[in-house]
């Protein structure tokens, strides 16, 4: 069994028995991809909502839009089933308590609003969610079935 | 400027210098606080990929207090001031004149935050301060907030001020330490993209 950590701005999938991590999300946001059927499970660490204002998009996995067509396509050409498939996602929080309009500084409800719009209109149903409030998560995937470990500092863990 | 591509070794020299001054002058602060020497490392420029942000701080998942002020003006950007969990009690005993005791170190009561974060609001002032009267930008900082969380989750905020236009962040690092006492730190400045030519033409560097 190998534990695959997946960076910030960064994608990964893999098989069973193997498990997907991402470390400190912020107001990142980690999507988790889970087919059953097949036992593939991806993730994406995800920065901004939208690719499409952006001039210099170079990275995919940078964006909710890009790094979910990329994820979602490399798992259905590694034999995944998106009628199967389904979400969990967590992270999104806002880490300093601005007290602003700043519309920057509200990233992380942005991220959280922009892959749940971006999930369903691919149909991948979200079946979990773990967003937003003020505290960073570790997430783990687990492939085995489709199990969310989410790990905080002070706020608990938990499995979603 | 639209890339860090195009910075040379010479335009580090100079943000070399923009944090060598603006630390030089917080620590001086931070000495009158703790009524101690405290010394600066020459800072570091970090040009860093984004999975590699925490690295200099001990590792993505390490619990760090980070404080941060938005800075607009002349300079846009974000300054923080990060400071390790039992240094951090540390300063705060040395501040309140109390003895360390054998104390949870992971928590703070609210007495304790906000002079934490008032601490990291005089360091970032006299950082920034510097900064302005010697090139005579206009900068204002923004009130102080802090974050007690994974070095990730704290960093990926100034990341994420990047990442629309680039696939790096810049870290204008200082580090500190207090002789006699177990209290260092570190000082990060991130300025805008945009930010970058304003400030090598104030210290005479041209052709970014």
């Amino acid at each position: 069994m190998q534990k695959v950590i997946v960076g910030m701005a960064d994608l990964n999938f893999v098989k069973y028995p193997d498990i997907l991590t991402t470390i400190g999300l912020g107001s990142c946001v980690g999507i988790a991809l889970y087919d059953p059927s097949t036992k593939m499970a991806g993730l994406a660490h995800v920065m901004l909502p939208d690719s499409t204002k952006i001039q210099n998009n170079t990275n995919e996995a940078k964006f909710a839009d890009t790094a979910i067509k990329k994820l979602v396509s490399d798992m259905l050409r590694s034999g995944a089933s998106k009628s199967f498939m389904r979400a969990k996602i967590a992270g999104g929080a806002q880490m300093f308590s601005f007290n602003s309009t700043n519309e920057s500084m509200r990233i992380g409800d942005r991220n959280t609003e922009a892959v749940i719009k971006l999930l369903a209109e691919y149909r991948i149903p979200i079946v979990a969610n773990d967003t937003g409030n003020t505290y960073g998560r570790t997430i783990e995937l687990y492939s085995e079935d489709g199990r969310l470990v989410v790990k905080t500092i002070g706020h608990g863990n938990k499995i979603i | 400027m639209q890339s860090f591509e195009n910075l040379d070794s010479a335009h580090f020299e100079v943000l070399r210098e923009v944090g060598n001054i603006g630390a030089g002058n917080a620590i001086t602060a931070l000495s009158k606080i703790l009524g101690k020497k405290v010394n600066m490392t020459i800072p570091i420029i970090n040009l860093l990929e984004f999975k590699d942000i925490a690295t200099f701080v001990g590792g993505p998942e390490n619990t760090i207090i980070g404080i941060l002020v938005g800075i607009s003006g002349d300079i846009n950007g974000i300054m923080m001031f990060i400071i390790k969990l039992e240094q951090a009690k540390t300063l705060i005993n040395i501040l309140f004149g109390r003895e360390s005791k054998n104390e949870n170190i992971k928590d703070f009561d609210e007495i304790e935050i906000s002079a934490l974060k008032e601490v990291g609001n005089i360091l970032s002032s006299s950082y920034l301060g510097s900064l302005s009267q010697l090139f005579n930008f206009k900068i204002t900082p923004s009130v102080p907030y802090l974050s007690i969380d994974m070095a990730n989750a704290i960093l990926s905020v100034p990341a994420i001020a990047f990442s629309k236009v680039a696939d790096k962040v810049l870290f204008i690092e200082s580090v500190f330490d207090a002789e006699g006492k177990d209290v260092s730190g570190y000082f990060v400045l991130v300025p805008e993209m945009a930010s970058f030519p304003v400030m090598l033409k104030a210290l005479g560097v041209l052709g970014v």
